[in-house]
Order: C-alpha cells, then sequence, then structure tokens
C-alpha cells in the first residue's frame, strides 16, 4: 500500500507543480505550519530535531538520521515522509492531536519543497510596503488614496463599494465616531442644509477640535492602560487620584500630543532630560498595574507580577504581540524566546514604584502663588517695622539689661526649677506610669500605637508661671528613650494644663499657653508644633538627640493658685508608636519683667551667649514696645498660615537611582526560581535601533518602538485607529500580529496608512481626518444580500460596518438625547446611580456607594468611577473592559441583560422622563413630538410607519395613565407638576423609553 | 468534534441565528445527546445547549465555593499525631521549605484540634463533630483530601479555582461549561451566582467571562429587591403597557432590519424577547412559598441569625437565612435547566478565634447543603446534578502566632494539602480519596491538583479538557491551562 500512496502524492504534486500558480508561503503554507506543526516544532521546542520556524531549522539533519526539508525534494524530505506515513506510529502530526491535515495541505506542502521550500520572513515584522497607489475602475469613486487600495481589492472580486451613507447617517457616525456624542437637531439641521463643499470637512475639523474628542479616544487608550480606580486583588483599595493619569490622557489627545512622543512619556517620562510634572505623572501608565495589598502577601512576588504586566501590556498595545506566552517558555508560534521575555522585562525591572506631586489644578495653583506673594510681602512688611522699631530701641537694650539684673537681684528669686510629684498618672491602653520619689514617672506595660497620658497634682508651688516637662533617658527604653518607640524616640502631638477649684471643675478650665521653646528638637518637629491646636498629627520631637535629657519650656498666659488642684495632659497621638517614656514636670514662678527662667538665669550668670543676647534683645524689644509685639505676633501668624502648595501624589515610576536590580530569566516564570542573568535588549527578530547596549534604559525601549524603523508599532497603532472607525482593523486579530494572528485584509493599506502617520508626525488627528475624510469610511453600512454570501465579514470592506455603542458611549447618547448631560470635561471619578448591593460584593462588604449630585450623577460614561471588583453592572454588561489586563479589543454583546438593563435600569428611565419633557417643551402636537424625538435620537425622521407605531403606543398611554394617576405619579422622578401636565408626560416617558430601546439608537449606523 | 469557536465564527452564527425564524430556545433537550450536529447547529444561539464531546454523566453543577479557606484539619481530616505535637514546632525538614502569610517560622508550633471526629456511614467516611447534617450524607459523597495548588493569598487562589490558572482575564469555570454546553434554560441565564454574607475577596472577576463572550459571563442573583438586576419593570408602567412598549420596539427594529438587513437586529429582537421570558420567570423561581413547609425547614429556609459576634455574621445580611435559601434555590435552577450555579460564600479565612468562627460557618452551611443532597437524591436529581464544596486553599497545622497577637486561636493559610467534597453528577459517593501525612502537612498519597479537578469535573459532563479549547491571542486556551488528568477512580 505504501509505495502506492506516495505514488498518488508524486503525481498529484507533480500535476500542482505543472499546473498550478507558484505557491504563496504567507498565505498557505505559513498557516499550516502555525496550525499544525510549530506546537512541536516551534521556536520552543524541536522534537526529534526539527524545527520548522526557519529555513535553517527546517534543514537541519535530525536525531533520527534524514532531513526535515530538502528544498526540491518533497519525496526526500522526511517531513513529507512522515506526514503521509501509513504508520500511525510514526504518522504526523500525531492522530491524539486533532490536527491532520487534508490532502489539499500535503499537497501544497510539497509543492512548496519541490519549489525551493523558501520562508519568508513574516509579514508583521518586515520593514513597511505601502507599494504604488494601485489603479482602480472607478476613479470618480475615491476621496483618498485610502480608497485607491480599498477598490482595487473590491475590483479584483468584481465588487463594487457601496454607496455613501445619508448625511444624516454620516454626521451622526462622525460624532459617535469623534466625539462619542450624537448630534443635536439644530446641529443636523445645519449640516443637511449646507450645500457648500466644505460643509463635511467642516464638520469633522470642528469635532476634531472638540473639547470631547479627547474623552471619546481618551477611552479608548484607557482600555489599553487597564486604567481603574482601585487597586485591584482581595483588599481593592481605592486609588483617589489615579484621575490625574485620565485627565492627563484626555489633554494629551484633546492637544493633539503625536503617538510617538505620547508613547515616550508614558512608558518613560521620567527619563527625559528636565522632565516636565506632567512628564513624571504620565509614567502612571505603568502604575495601572494591580497592587496587592492583602495581609501575608510576598511583596517580591507582585512586584515582580506587575512588571510581567508591564512587559505584557507592552507587547499588546505596541507589538500586537503574545508577548505573555514566553514569560514560561519560549513562545510556541512566534519567534519570541523566554530569555528575550525576560529581556523586555529587564527594562522595566529597575523602574521603581513611587508617587509625584503634581498641582492641584492649574485655577488652584494660581490662588496659591499669589496668596504666597501676599504673605510674603505682608511678612517683609512685619520684618521691616520690627526692624524700625529695634532701631530705635536699641540704644536703650544696655541700660535696660542692667536694670534687669538689678530687678533679678532685688527679688532673690530661685531658678532652680522645682519638679512637682505629682499625685497619680493615668496612662493610656494597658500602659502603667509610675510615679518616682524625685517626681520622675516612668511608663511601662504594652506600648499602644497612640497615647495620652494625664497627670493629677494637688497643687502647684504658688504663682507658677512656667513649666518645663523634662524628658530623661532610661535603660529600660530601647535606645535608653526617653521615648518609647524602636529607635527611642517620641512625639509630643499635645501639651495642656487645666486648673480649677476640684479636678472635675479643673477639666473645664484650660490655661492658655503663649508660647513655648525647647532645648532640641527634629528637623520639622519644632517646640510650637506641641501647642498648636491640632493635637492629632504635628507634634514636638527628638530624632537625632535620644537617649539624652531634652526639655521643653511653656510659658503659661496666666499664674496658677497654689489652692488649685491641676491637669495635665500629654498628647502623643502620632502613631506608631511614638509614646513617653520617662518624665518629669518642673515648675518655676512668674519673675520680674516678664523675663522666663531660662533667660533671667542667662542674665544671671553674666555670661551671655550670642544666642541668649539675641533672645533678651528680642524680650527687651518686646517688653518695651507694644507695637513691636503686635508686629512680632501677627509675623508669626503669618507664618503660621504660610499658603500649603496645593499639591497630590499620584502614583508614577521612576528609576532607581542606586543598587539597580539584576534581572533573570525566572524558570516557568516562577519568581522564587531566576535563572541565568539577561540585560535590557529588544527581540531579535525585530530591527534594532540601540546603541547603548546593556546599559539601555526605558527610554531606549520607547524610543525602539516610535523611532521609525520598528515597522509594527505604527502597524499596531493604525489598526487600533482604523478599528475605533470600522468596528473591525484591517488586522482583525488585533492583539495577535503573530504567526497564528490574522493577516491584514488589506496589507497594502495598513502599511500605506503606517507610513502615512509617520509621515503625519505621528499625528493622531490628521490620521484620523484622513480615514474618515475618504470614501470607504463614508459608505452606507446596510447589508448588501447579494455580498452575503462572498463576504460574509465585509473584509473586502464593500460598505461600513453597523455596530452596537460601547457601554459609556450607550449611555452618554441616552443622556445626550434627554438633555440630561452633565459636559464638564475631566476631574475626580464620579458615582452615578447604582443599586447599593452591587458595591457590596467587594470583599468584606467595606466599599460604599454615594451617589454623586450636583449634575455628577449625570457626567460622561468614562468618568464612572471603576472598583475592579465590584464594577457598575451597567459597564460590565455592555462589556466595558474589567481593567485588570489590557485590553485592545473589546466584545459586543447582545444579551438578554443588556435589554433588561436598557429597558428597566433608573439610568435610562430617568433619560427617558427627561427626554419627554425635552420633547413636550420643545414641539407640540403628537407627530411633531415623534419628529423631534426622532431627530434627537437617532439624527433623522420618522417614517409613516414608525409614527403610527409611536402615535398608537401614546395613544394607549395616555389612555392608561388617564384612568390610573397613580401610575403616572409612581412613574416619575418629578412629582411636583400639575396632574394633567403628568398624565401627559408619564405617556410620553411611556412611549419614548422605546425610542431610547432601539437597536438603531444603540448602533452607530 | 472540537468546541472552539473563534471570535468570527461566533459572528457567523449569530448572523445564521437571526436569518432563522425559530429564534431562540427552541432547540429541546434531547440535542445535548445528539452527536455533532447540535454543536456544529448554525442555528443556535450563544446558550442554546449544545452536545457534548461523549455522553455525559452531569447535566448541571452546582459549586458551592467556601471563599476564604475552610479549614480541613477541623472538618475532615483527623489527626491524632497532630493532636500528640499539640504546642510542638514543626519538624525541620518541614520548617526550612516551608512559606507562610503571617505565621513567625521560628516560634510557630503545631497545633492539634479540639474537634471530634466519627465515622460515618457504610462508607464509614470521617466528619467532625462540626457538619453532623453533611455526615449523614457521607455515603453520596466523595471527599477528596489531597487537592494543592501553588496560590498562597485568596485572590490569585480563587482565581485558580475558578479558572484554572490564577490570572486575570480568564473565563470562570462556568463560563467554559456554558459556552462548551449552552444552557437548557430557554428562559432563566444558564450561569447563575448566588452569595451569603459578605463579599469575597474576589469579588465579581469570581464570576467573570475573561476573554470568552460576555453571554457566558455568570448572572448574579440578589439577595434583596428584584432578584435580577435590572429585572423589574419601572414603577408605573403596568404589564400591558410594557408588552405593548416591547410590540411597538419588536416592530420598529424590524422595520429598520428590512432596511439595513443587519442580522444583528435579529439576534437584539431575540435579547428582548429573552428577558421579557426572565421577567415572567424569575420571580416565579424566585418564590419559595411554593415549596413544602418541610422542603423549606430541611433546608433551613427562615432560621434566624443566633445572637454573637461572628466576621460572616452581621444583623442586615441574615447569612443563615440566605444561604439556606441559596441551597433551595440552586435545586429550582436546576430543575428549570440552568447550567451552572456558583454559591458564593465568604468568611472562612479563620487566622484567629478558629472554633467559634468555624462553628458558626459550619453550622450556617451544613443542614443546607445536606437537604439539597437529600433532595437532589429523592427527586432523582442527584445522579446528574454535581455538587461540589471546595476553597481556594486549606488551613495549615501550625497555630497562627501572627506579631502581635497574644495567642494562638487560628490557623494560616495551606495550599499544600487540602479538602474538597463533591456528589452526584457521576461521582462515587461513599469515597475517600488521597491522603496527607500524620499532621496533615504534605500530600502523603494521590495528589490532586486543581487542573485535575476541573478535567474531572469536564469529563462527567462529557467534555475533553483537552479540547474544550477557545482560541484568544493565537493561543489555545484551556479551562485546565497547560495540565490536568481526569481521575476515573472518582467516576461512579
Amino acid at each position: 500500500m505504501k509505495p502506492r500512496l506516495l505514488l498518488i502524492f508524486h503525481l498529484c504534486w507533480i500535476t500542482l507543480s505543472s499546473v498550478a500558480a507558484p505557491v504563496d508561503f504567507e498565505k498557505q503554507i505559513r498557516p499550516i505550519l502555525a496550525e499544525s506543526c510549530l506546537l512541536c516544532h516551534g521556536t520552543d521546542d524541536s522534537k526529534g530535531g526539527l524545527r520548522l520556524n526557519s529555513v535553517e531549522g527546517a534543514t537541519k539533519t535530525l536525531k533520527g538520521g534524514g532531513v526535515g526539508i530538502i528544498p526540491g525534494a518533497p519525496e526526500r524530505s522526511e517531513v513529507i515522509k512522515r506526514i503521509v506515513s501509513k504508520d500511525p506510529e510514526k504518522r504526523m502530526p500525531p492522530a491524539d492531536h486533532d490536527m491532520a491535515l487534508s490532502s489539499e495541505q500535503i499537497a501544497l506542502l510539497e509543492q512548496w519543497i519541490a519549489e525551493g521550500a523558501e520562508y519568508q520572513e513574516h509579514w508583521a515584522y518586515r520593514p513597511l510596503e505601502p507599494g504604488a497607489i494601485p489603479s482602480v475602475s472607478d476613479v470618480e469613486w475615491t476621496k483618498s488614496p485610502i480608497d485607491f487600495y480599498v477598490l482595487k481589492q473590491l475590483d479584483d472580486h468584481q465588487a463594487s463599494p457601496s454607496s455613501q451613507a445619508s448625511d444624516s447617517t454620516l454626521l451622526r457616525r462622525l460624532h459617535l465616531d469623534l466625539t462619542g456624542l450624537p448630534p443635536s437637531p439644530e446641529e443636523i439641521q445645519s449640516f443637511t442644509t449646507d450645500t457648500s463643499e466644505q460643509a463635511l470637512e467642516s464638520a469633522i475639523d470642528a469635532l476634531l477640535s472638540s473639547p470631547h474628542f479627547g474623552e471619546r479616544w481618551g477611552r479608548h487608550w484607557l482600555d489599553k492602560a487597564r486604567y481603574a480606580d482601585s487597586d485591584g486583588y482581595e483588599k481593592d483599595r481605592i486609588r483617589p487620584n489615579a484621575w490625574r493619569y485620565r485627565d492627563w490622557v484626555i489633554d494629551a489627545i484633546n492637544n493633539d500630543m503625536p503617538i510617538d512622543q505620547f508613547t515616550i512619556e508614558q512608558l518613560a517620562g521620567d527619563l527625559l532630560p528636565d522632565a516636565s510634572e506632567s512628564q513624571k505623572l504620565a509614567t502612571a501608565f505603568n502604575r495601572q498595574t494591580l497592587t496587592n495589598t492583602e495581609g501575608g502577601t510576598d511583596k517580591e512576588q507582585w512586584r515582580i507580577a506587575a512588571i510581567m504586566d508591564r512587559t505584557e501590556t507592552l507587547g499588546s498595545v505596541w507589538l500586537g504581540l503574545t508577548v505573555g506566552c514566553a514569560r514560561c517558555h519560549n513562545h510556541k508560534y512566534d519567534a519570541l524566546t523566554q530569555a528575550e521575555y525576560y529581556q523586555i522585562f529587564a527594562y522595566f525591572n529597575n523602574g521603581d514604584e513611587t508617587n509625584t506631586k503634581v498641582r492641584q489644578s492649574d485655577e488652584e495653583w494660581d490662588a496659591y502663588l499669589e496668596a504666597k506673594l501676599r504673605n510674603e510681602t505682608t511678612i517683609e512688611e512685619l520684618t521691616k517695622e520690627m526692624a524700625d522699631i529695634s532701631k530705635e530701641l536699641t540704644g536703650g537694650f544696655g541700660p535696660w539689661l542692667e536694670n534687669a539684673a538689678d530687678e533679678l537681684e532685688k527679688a532673690d528669686v530661685d531658678l532652680s526649677l522645682e519638679a512637682q510629684i505629682p499625685m497619680a498618672v493615668y496612662a493610656s491602653g494597658k500602659a502603667v506610669g509610675q510615679i518616682h520619689q524625685d517626681g520622675s514617672v516612668v511608663i511601662s506595660g504594652t506600648n499602644p500605637d497612640k497615647a495620652t497620658t494625664t497627670l493629677r497634682f494637688e497643687s502647684l508651688p504658688q504663682g507658677t508661671r512656667y513649666l518645663t516637662l523634662s524628658l530623661e533617658p532610661d535603660s529600660s527604653f530601647k535606645k535608653k528613650g526617653p521615648g518609647r518607640a524602636p529607635n527611642g524616640n517620641l512625639v509630643l502631638t499635645g501639651f495642656q494644663i487645666f486648673a480649677g477649684k476640684d479636678f472635675k471643675d479643673a477639666e473645664k478650665n484650660k490655661i492658655d499657653i503663649t508660647s513655648s521653646v525647647s532645648s532640641y528638637h527634629q528637623k520639622k518637629f519644632p517646640a510650637e508644633n506641641a501647642i498648636d491646636n491640632d493635637h492629632l498629627k504635628s507634634g514636638w520631637a527628638l530624632g537625632g538627640n535620644v537617649g539624652k535629657t531634652n526639655q521643653i519650656h511653656f510659658v503659661l498666659a496666666e499664674e496658677i493658685e497654689s489652692s488649685e488642684k491641676i491637669v495635665i495632659r500629654l498628647h502623643q497621638n502620632y502613631g506608631g508608636q511614638h509614646t513617653i517614656g520617662r518624665f518629669r514636670i518642673l515648675a518655676s514662678p512668674a519673675l520680674p519683667l516678664d523675663l522666663t527662667p531660662q533667660l533671667a538665669e542667662s542674665i544671671i550668670s553674666k555670661k551671655i551667649t550670642k544666642i541668649q543676647k539675641t533672645a533678651l534683645k528680642q524680650h527687651y524689644f518686646l517688653v518695651t514696645s507694644p507695637d513691636y509685639k503686635r508686629a512680632l505676633d501677627q509675623r508669626n501668624e503669618r507664618f503660621k498660615n504660610t499658603p500649603k502648595p496645593p499639591l497630590m501624589d499620584v502614583r508614577v515610576i521612576s528609576e532607581r537611582k542606586s543598587n539597580p536590580r539584576s534581572t533573570h530569566v525566572l524558570r516557568r516564570g516562577e519568581f522564587k526560581e531566576p535563572e541565568e542573568e539577561v540585560i535590557p535588549l529588544t527581540p531579535a527578530f525585530l530591527p534594532s535601533t540601540q546603541e547603548n547596549e546593556g546599559t539601555a534604559s526605558r527610554l531606549d525601549l520607547a524610543q525602539w518602538l516610535v523611532g521609525g524603523r520598528n515597522p509594527l508599532p505604527p502597524r499596531v497603532i493604525v489598526n487600533q485607529i482604523w478599528a475605533n472607525l470600522f468596528g473591525e482593523g484591517l488586522v482583525r486579530s488585533m492583539n495577535d500580529f503573530g504567526v497564528r494572528g490574522d493577516r491584514p485584509t488589506h496589507p497594502a493599506l495598513l502599511d500605506w496608512l503606517a507610513s502615512r502617520l509617520i509621515e503625519l508626525k505621528w499625528s493622531r488627528k490628521a490620521l484620523i481626518k484622513e480615514i474618515v475624510m475618504s470614501a470607504t469610511y463614508q459608505q452606507s453600512s446596510a447589508t448588501r444580500e447579494q455580498l452575503l454570501e462572498t463576504d460574509p465579514q465585509n473584509k473586502l470592506l464593500h460598505r461600513q460596518n453597523r455596530y452596537r455603542l460601547e457601554a459609556e458611549i450607550l449611555r452618554d447618547a441616552a443622556l445626550v438625547t434627554s438633555g440630561l448631560l452633565d459636559r464638564r470635561v475631566g476631574g475626580q471619578s464620579v458615582f452615578p446611580l447604582m443599586p447599593k448591593d452591587v458595591a457590596a460584593l467587594n470583599y468584606n462588604s467595606s466599599f460604599k456607594w454615594v451617589t454623586s449630585t450636583q449634575g455628577n450623577q449625570h457626567r460622561r460614561g468614562l468618568y464612572t468611577f471603576f472598583k475592579r471588583t465590584a464594577p457598575h453592572p451597567n459597564l460590565t454588561t455592555f462589556d466595558c473592559p474589567d481593567s485588570n489586563v489590557t485590553c485592545v479589543q473589546r466584545n459586543r454583546s447582545n444579551t438578554p441583560l443588556g435589554a433588561l438593563t436598557m429597558l428597566n435600569n433608573g439610568t435610562f428611565t430617568e433619560a427617558a422622563e427627561s427626554f419627554a419633557l425635552r420633547v413636550i417643551r420643545e414641539t407640540g402636537g403628537i407627530e411633531n413630538r415623534i419628529q423631534f424625538a426622532f431627530q434627537a435620537a437617532l439624527a433623522r425622521t420618522a417614517t409613516k410607519t414608525e409614527i403610527d407605531a409611536l402615535t398608537a403606543l401614546y395613544s394607549q398611554s395616555l389612555e392608561h395613565y388617564s384612568k390610573q394617576s397613580d401610575d403616572a405619579l409612581a412613574l416619575l422622578t418629578n412629582k411636583d407638576a400639575p396632574e394633567s401636565e403628568r398624565i401627559e408626560l408619564a405617556a410620553w416617558t411611556a412611549t419614548l423609553r422605546v425610542v431610547l430601546n432601539l437597536d438603531e439608537f444603540i448602533t452607530r449606523e | 468534534m472540537e468546541v472552539n469557536l473563534s471570535k468570527s465564527m461566533h459572528r457567523t452564527r449569530r448572523e445564521f441565528l437571526a436569518t432563522s425564524a425559530s429564534g431562540l430556545g427552541t432547540i429541546g433537550l434531547g440535542s445535548l445527546l445528539a452527536g455533532d450536529a447540535a454543536a456544529s447547529n448554525p442555528t443556535a444561539s450563544p446558550m442554546s445547549p449544545r452536545a457534548p464531546h461523549f455522553k455525559p454523566h452531569a447535566k448541571a453543577c452546582i459549586f458551592i465555593f467556601m471563599a476564604g479557606a475552610p479549614s480541613q484539619l477541623d472538618l475532615f481530616t483527623p489527626k491524632l499525631k497532630l493532636n500528640e505535637l499539640h504546642g510542638e514546632k514543626l519538624p525541620k525538614d518541614i520548617l526550612e521549605k516551608a512559606r507562610f502569610a503571617f505565621i513567625q517560622p521560628e516560634s510557630a508550633v503545631l497545633m492539634g484540634t479540639k474537634r471530634t471526629f466519627k465515622k460515618h456511614g457504610q462508607s464509614g467516611m470521617e466528619f467532625s463533630d462540626y457538619l453532623p447534617h453533611l455526615a449523614s450524607c457521607s455515603d453520596d459523597i466523595l471527599k477528596i483530601q489531597s487537592l494543592h495548588s501553588e496560590e498562597f493569598n485568596h485572590h490569585p487562589g480563587q482565581l485558580m479555582m475558578q479558572c484554572g490558572v490564577s490570572r486575570f482575564g480568564m473565563p470562570t469555570m462556568g463560563s467554559w461549561m456554558t459556552y462548551a454546553l449552552g444552557s437548557e434554560s430557554a428562559n432563566l441565564p444558564g450561569y447563575v451566582v448566588l452569595t451569603a454574607g459578605r463579599g469575597s475577596s474576589g469579588g465579581a472577576t469570581l464570576f467573570q467571562s475573561g476573554f470568552l463572550p460576555t453571554s457566558y459571563a455568570g448572572v448574579l442573583f440578589r439577595n434583596q429587591g428584584e432578584p435580577v438586576l435590572n429585572l423589574k419593570t419601572p414603577d408605573g408602567i403596568p404589564d400591558h403597557l410594557q408588552q405593548a412598549g416591547l410590540n411597538t420596539l419588536r416592530d420598529l427594529n424590524q422595520e429598520r432590519y428590512s432596511h439595513m438587513r443587519d442580522p444583528e437586529i435579529q439576534s437584539r429582537i431575540a435579547s428582548y424577547e429573552l428577558a421579557g421570558r426572565m421577567q415572567m420567570a424569575a420571580p416565579e423561581l424566585t418564590d419559595l412559598s411554593n415549596e413544602r413547609q418541610s422542603t423549606r425547614e430541611a433546608y433551613g429556609v427562615g432560621r434566624s441569625e443566633p445572637k454573637g459576634n461572628w466576621r460572616g455574621s452581621l444583623p442586615h445580611l441574615n447569612t443563615r437565612d440566605t444561604f439556606a435559601r441559596n441551597c433551595l434555590l440552586a435545586r429550582r435552577l436546576v430543575e428549570r435547566g440552568v447550567r451552572f450555579i456558583n454559591i458564593i460564600h465568604a468568611s472562612w479565612d479563620q487566622h484567629s478565634n478558629l472554633d467559634s468562627e468555624l462553628e458558626y460557618n459550619a453550622t450556617t452551611v451544613d443542614q443546607p447543603i445536606a437537604a439539597l443532597i437529600k433532595d437532589l437524591k429523592q427527586r432523582g436529581m442527584l445522579d446528574d446534578t454535581m455538587v461540589v464544596w471546595g476553597s481556594e486553599f486549606g488551613r495549615t497545622p501550625l497555630g497562627e502566632n501572627r506579631r502581635g497577637r497574644a495567642a494562638n486561636t487560628g490557623r494560616d493559610h495551606h495550599p499544600f494539602a487540602y479538602t474538597t467534597l463533591a456528589a452526584g453528577g457521576g461521582l462515587k459517593g461513599g469515597l475517600t480519596y488521597g491522603d496527607t501525612d500524620d499532621i496533615g502537612w504534605h500530600i502523603s498519597e494521590k495528589p490532586v491538583h486543581m487542573n485535575d479537578f476541573h478535567a474531572t469535573l469536564l469529563n462527567r459532563f462529557g467534555l475533553d479538557h483537552l479540547k474544550l479549547t477557545y482560541r484568544f491571542q493565537g493561543r489555545d486556551f484551556r479551562l485546565t491551562d497547560v495540565g490536568g488528568h481526569p481521575i476515573p477512580e472518582w467516576y461512579a
């Protein structure tokens, strides 16, 4: 049997080779290899020593002897022998793989080998080859080079393009495609009556310069960026400032930032020379990865997971390649090796997750600069006033000082501060305070995160005016204290004193503290923080001086009577166990000339240091000149109220400056199993433009993508843009330009567009304009039944495509039509209507959804807060991606849940009512109203059939609500309308909700 | 025959559907076994029943998911040795290789169980005193004691359990099943999700359809208000006006079709018709008043929430009553032809207060699940309905000495060996499969990976896990990722 079979195939081959056209490797052979051979004989695996992904691999001598492919000799090629073998043990592909080849496929392989077994480089990796613009049958029809490419293919298949869509369809299509907002009846009126030649182009230009263009095309990009407002994973914490990146995208697209720059800033903006705030913000693209804050996670595992996501997102978005397949092993089908996966990974491996400060808004920033200047000017003025006064008074300082010394001597004051022994101490939580003989208090027991220590004193010495909190080291604390934090530090966030006839009375009577000064303070934790009004966070601390005695002195606004009971409260609310360990309270009475004990001591000692002299002089000015005191107080007030820059933190990445990480291949993608080290390097099958091998940065990677020599990114990008204007890409497998992906339906057109994009300096708007100005784009989308057989999927582009609007746009359209849309662009994410229990699905049911107000509930869909583990069902029901991984191609499902949403969901019922109100106010008469509704919703006039059907529904509804006015009340959110109007409004609401449910309404035709 | 519809094929199928007058749900039950014809039937909707690869034993699955990971050591697998070694350190060879979430390995000690175990039924299957009702079903239950997973944290682990791989963007089990087999219900979604108690770590990602079309995503039934989101006609729209509106809508869509000839318009019409039928069918489904009083009581419907402080019990959640209702609803869904029901019950993550928390949870689920198994059996439905009780991983034999905690009162995550139960659907009852070492740390015999479990589950539905594939980004993906071996020893 066997020889005969071979003979048959041999004959077959002879027949084919003598008659048929030469075989086309790209179209006919590669698909067979990709489908049936490469799984075991490709980049990853070379079973039996055979690799069929290149001519070198295919013509090598095999392990079992023989040669896989001998060009020109199919009958001697082991591959053919095994394919036609009768022996089930030997036959390829193996029976259990379910990949059996058809006799046509075998014949093709034989012919290909006979013709020399020439391999061609995969089309997607080749340089751009737009070729010459082809000649076509009907030049009249064409409006753009695009049309020549399309018409050529139609000519080749004896098919013709469709007629141009009607003006109204075209206008609605352009509005939906470019801004996502359907046109108003006025816009339709003015467009359809404008007969000038520039009417279409002007409409397109207006749409391209609309601020809503950036929203529409920004959302396309956000799908790819996997943008969301929360972390993902179990805890799924919210990311309150994530929207800044979303707004960056909208702005960049509105400003038509060239796509090459758009790419570079997002991937590596931080590495640009003198990176601006906006360029750093752009790298938030890389931070749209998920963050796992579940308890007990290994941080390195999830750091690596995020970098893998960055690597794979880059692959999908710019290269159209399924890079992720090479995470665990060489790619089965494409030329990417596992080492190359980690070479790309290496570019990202030293980008650390950091925050960058960005201005909250331009308005707030301008206001801040103004306030800052105002404040500085005032401070300058006050400083000058004080300087003037001191100049005037300075001559009197010497005599005053002498006088002060006399006064002190006369008064014979005792300046040794007296330790006060409390009668009781109350510590927080399970901590305990112990009072020692010398008045010191030592705190022990469980150290709480935050603490408040309360002291009670039977009395303080008569006339006490000054208090000192003396913090003292103790070997029982880490680093000897005096704080109980693991580093010996503490933060005193507040010091308060109360006095009264008994302790209960004292609690009501706080004594003001006029100033505080300390022996030492940690940077940014000065003594005045202990007496400000904030006892919760800001405080005085002594980091840098632990293990020693530190003192803080307080001046009381009034003297203490010895008959008073005293309560002192020490607040330690900084957190992180920054609590007090060992301390004493010292007291001192009032002194002549309002001197503090510290100043008095310097006078008495006669050894006045420079610093003390300054302090004394200041005191002299203060007690001598009320104007000086006022100016100083005012200046202090100004300092305290220095305007804070309105900045916010946004999560970005930035390159680590020291200890760079090395990158290793990870066995099977396991973070704990590093293998050989790799350096940042681009894959070998694509042209390299890199010069600094080995030290290449993320910036090099970004520039490699859009430098012009790498053919994949421009192809992939124009394909994405095309898909947003036709519903399908020229390459239908938008995320797979590899050997298993679809070939472009119009290869030369794809390359022409890619070249054109580069010619247009990567301008998104210019390329879009080029496409929408084409006759191809402007065709009608009606199905042509005579072409259903030959071109059911419209691969020839014999018409426009007709498809359902995306989740966000569907709602936007309903909001525009009903007049509810709030058109504000940008800002924080919003919370439109949603049942509460949906949010509660999330972990621990901890997430609360509070519906926005003041128009924010009616903002465009792209502003809806996106919580990854509990997304808004109106979004997901209509295929909004889940934002967990990049999405370059949305589904368009047609499900009963979608129908239920459109029919019954509160958002759409509200829109129907508002639509009804708009129609009633606009015009009178049933037919007029239906016509207006059709213009508003569908941008066209209603037919008689449509008018009749809706009139009948309206009459039935009106009849019902006239009889059952309670139902009208129940239906409407507007409960205040008079009954007569209410019935009419209800009837129109019940009628127009049907219009909002029409297939045509939710479809872009 | 391969159930592998690429995206473009799906589109073609829809186009064909549209031109057929029969529309949705007209293909009867018989076609499930009719061979290749049904799977390639171009007039089928995404949810119309399709034939599996070979003769199935099961046709519906009720997957009861205990999110958070219950302790197998306190419910299913008694370890005398562990009790003996209570308070001692973990053997060194284990300690060195082990990974922990919260445990401090230097000072960790083994923790025995306070539960008592007994053998039950003819099979002598062991259950702890916390599960008296399930124990009474032991001869119908397949107990697998040797499952293992690579995932150490909840969300990834839960994805692994639902999707066979712990990555985002993958379809869940129910999506794969309905993608392969469609559903026999013409009026209800083919893949239904019920929840009780708090939300789970995975949230909505646990019933996503991933790269499969959205038609195959799980549909969440709610515990308050309308049973399915947007099911209820707006207030003030009486039924006859809703119907009149739907009729007008159909006529106007038909009118547009006559101009555009787009098959998608016919699909739209069909979707609205199914939506209308769901509006009728779902309220009837969730109305339990037409069940016998004795049935409701058997499931524990109407149980009040005990007074106490447990994670899974919040006053407004009525967890116990809701869970009981879910189990009864699951049976009713299966009766109506729904393919896959996922009951999600969270709060099993007992890092502390293990005894009290576990008792609350076990008592919550024990009676309703046992009632479900018995009810299905008594109605002759257990043979082709598979009930599964499972979690993302198990809990460690060590007590959890997390930093800052005074006492060991809980257990940490343990993906190296844990237990899952299954009953019916062509699986062998009364079988205890696989075992672990003396302290329950490692698997000692017959390890089962989640991919193996899924492969076996699919087999019972007549599906070859290697052939149930979907091409996405050039790769043919499977529920069992790159692994999976069906386990014939489990077949009834």
